[in-house]
């Protein structure tokens, strides 16, 4: 656990990048610059997060930050951490540098699994942050592997036969597990202790750790702005999205939630949902969720009692 | 200097160790696994200090390489093929970020239909990429020249990646005699890296950044400007290369071009084959040149239309086919760079040899006399002819 007075005051994010109102990404990148230890490099992913804080000439970034593509940022950062490694061994290291790779779930979930398994299989030292609001987001809200099941997108639409994502939400945990890296959690910034802790985690752990950081999107998940924090909040307290970690070899879960609210709760606050309850009550659907909500609690309560 | 008996693929490794590259990232694929096999053993015997990233793909590889070229490394890796295919999109990242990544590419034909064999397909497929791209005739210009790619590649006039190509199995896998340098001798020649810009947290940059209508031009006009600076560059690491070395490079090679009156024009291992049936034509009094480019990109059009000149026929070899296209990527460039000469030479197209179909001096020596026909009648009967293929 972080001390709130013992953070930085230092913002290494600055204002002024043009993330929406609302949007958690810019509150998770600034969690995330309060729990560096020293000397550290972003290598970002193509998303939002790339186009709202970098738009040439400017940027938000007071630490070096490189953006290359879509579906790399785990091989890029390979390739940066390698190399430090490597010209500190002919005499031209420039000390500890932390390496930190942030995409969102498009490039988690789906166009990057396999560059990111690739590096967890080598086991290079860095921290992979995924920014996971549930869809491709940047490019217009279509569905990703991480979407969840019955939402709507623009590649998922609520049609008259098919009432959103007929899929389910991808279990990334437990993918990245499964390749017996040190260190994987799930966070939320309405959580920030847990979040900021956690990446300080990850960082600190020798080889790669994963976060996949639930970040409330008001345009994409349809709420407003102001009810963003709340919107993750709810993900949490309905068991929506568990916070647990994954910590060599042992599964922990950080927040317990003894009398969980109905998923319904989660789901009738965003219009990503709102073809569930209007112009009919869908309860087949709504049903189908609040069981695999159940379902996941109860997986992960076995993985944690283990 | 000792003579060592080599593969080109192993030349290509001998000349990236030699160079002290502080990374290799690389994927194994035929013909390209002696590059990496060669150094994945340098590595496990300690024989140098570089990182080895063994990554899961091609696109991870130069994803990796240019993570590495970031932070002020210098970076190698090679590939072929599909690989390069798989490559694409991150060689316009690699050029766009002005990263000095050297590439060994065993040039070899793509699927479908699935060949392994020698063709240029892959590299022409990517021609366009803002790489500089260098073909080898042998194992040693593979050696002579990767060392070279480093300097011309880190040169601040440049700041560009540099591939450099050599002809799938034909070169890859040929045992050669190659004139291999002392390790201090290429150490001084090299040096190490200096970049213009890194990943320092002591001075933080932001790369990569999202450039819109307002500047993105400007970053595209200024990869021009850099890759205008190549043949001076080049020209002028070469003249250090031969202090160092004794041997000889530049943009291009002429053998018999002084008087002749019917060319061949081509890269890679089919120039050697060319100059031998040429000496032959010659020793015959027929006319006969060969023209062999080495720097394929920046394509060379003063030096093209300097040594093609006097001559009055040109066949222009092409190993790969431009689908749709009038010619061969290469014929096109020659086409294109003449096409402001008075009078210049007729020109006609010959696609050989894909899918590593062998090219024999006989195939040559007509092509040569077709090129003979063309200077004396100056009409040019075939413009593409698709050599050797049942048809």
């Amino acid at each position: 656990m972080v001390v709130l007075k013992e953070l930085t005051t230092e913002e290494l994010f600055a204002s002024g990048h043009r993330l929406c109102a609302g949007c958690g990404e810019g509150i998770i990148n600034r969690m995330t610059m309060k729990a560096l230890r020293g000397p550290t490099v972003i290598i970002a992913a193509t998303g939002c997060n790339e186009v709202a804080s970098t738009i040439y000439p400017y940027t938000s970034w007071k630490l070096p930050w490189a953006h290359v593509a879509f579906e790399n940022a785990a091989a890029v950062a390979s390739g940066v951490v390698e190399a430090y490694k490597a010209m500190a061994r002919r005499g031209a290291g420039q000390g500890q540098i932390d390496v930190i790779a942030m995409a969102g779930d498009g490039g988690t979930y789906d166009i990057g699994i396999q560059a990111l398994s690739g590096a967890l299989e080598r086991g290079h030292d860095f921290l992979y942050i995924c920014v996971d609001n549930e869809a491709y987001m940047n490019t217009g809200i279509q569905r990703s592997g991480s979407t969840p099941h019955g939402a709507e997108t623009t590649t998922s639409p609520a049609g008259s036969v098919i009432p959103g994502k007929p899929e389910w939400k991808k279990d990334l945990i437990g993918i990245c597990a499964a390749h017996g890296i040190e260190y994987a959690a799930t966070a939320t910034p309405a959580y920030w202790n847990d979040y900021i802790t956690k990446v300080r985690k990850g960082i600190e752990v020798n080889g790669p750790a994963v976060i996949d950081v639930l970040s409330p999107c008001p345009l994409g998940w349809r709420h407003e702005s102001a009810r963003s924090i709340e919107m993750v909040r709810l993900a949490v307290e309905t068991r929506y999205f568990p916070i647990y970690e994954f910590e060599r070899g042992k599964y922990k879960l950080n927040l317990s939630v003894p009398k969980p609210k109905p998923a319904e709760e989660f789901l009738k606050a965003q219009g990503r949902f709102a073809h569930l309850f209007k112009p009919t009550y869908r309860k087949d659907v709504i049903d189908e969720i609040q069981q695999n909500v159940d379902a996941n609690w109860n997986r992960i309560l076995k993985l944690c009692a283990n | 200097m000792t003579v060592m008996g080599m593969t080109g693929d192993e030349a290509v490794a001998h000349a990236a160790k030699q160079s002290k590259v502080d990374i290799v990232a690389a994927y194994p694929i035929t013909p390209q696994t002696i590059i990496v096999e060669r150094f994945s053993k340098y590595v496990a015997d300690g024989e140098v200090q570089t990182g080895y990233v063994c990554v899961e793909s091609e696109h991870s590889a130069l994803s990796a390489c240019i993570g590495s070229s970031l932070t002020g490394a210098r970076v190698f890796t090679a590939t072929s093929s599909q690989g390069l295919a798989l490559m694409h999109e991150m060689l316009y990242i690699a050029s766009g970020l002005r990263l000095p990544i050297v590439m060994g590419v065993a040039n070899r034909a793509l699927s479908a239909p699935i060949n392994i064999h020698g063709d240029h397909s892959d590299m022409m497929g990517s021609r366009d990429c803002g790489w500089i791209q260098i073909y080898v005739e042998n194992a040693q210009e593979a050696y002579d020249w990767t060392i070279q790619a480093f300097k011309i590649a880190e040169d601040y006039e440049v700041q560009l990646p540099v591939s450099v190509n050599l002809d799938g199995f034909i070169i890859t896998h040929c045992v050669e005699g190659v004139d291999v340098a002392e390790d201090d001798v290429v150490a001084k020649f090299v040096q190490t890296r200096k970049p213009l810009f890194k990943l320092d947290p002591q001075k933080p940059v932001t790369v990569g950044a999202l450039c819109f209508t307002d500047y993105y031009y400007e970053f595209k006009r200024q990869q021009v400007d850099a890759l205008s600076h190549v043949n001076a560059v080049l020209n002028r690491i070469a003249k250090e290369y031969k202090d160092a070395t004794g041997r000889s490079y530049g943009i291009l090679d002429a053998y018999g071009m002084e008087d002749a009156e019917a060319a061949v024009l081509c890269l890679g291992s089919t120039a050697g084959t060319a100059r031998e049936v040429a000496r032959k034509l010659r020793a015959q009094g027929k006319k006969v040149g060969v023209v062999k480019i080495w720097l394929y990109r920046p394509f060379p059009v003063d030096e093209i239309k300097a040594v093609l000149k006097n001559v009055k026929a040109v066949a222009v070899l092409d190993r790969a086919i431009s689908f749709g296209a009038q010619y061969g990527a290469l014929c096109s460039d020659v086409v294109s760079a003449l096409h402001t000469v008075d009078n210049g030479p007729r020109i006609f197209n010959v696609i050989f040899g894909l899918g590593g179909r062998d090219i024999k001096p006989s195939d040559i020596e007509l092509i040569f006399n077709q090129a003979l026909e063309t200077a004396r009648s100056g009409v040019v009967k075939e413009e593409t002819v698709f050599l050797g293929v049942r048809e």
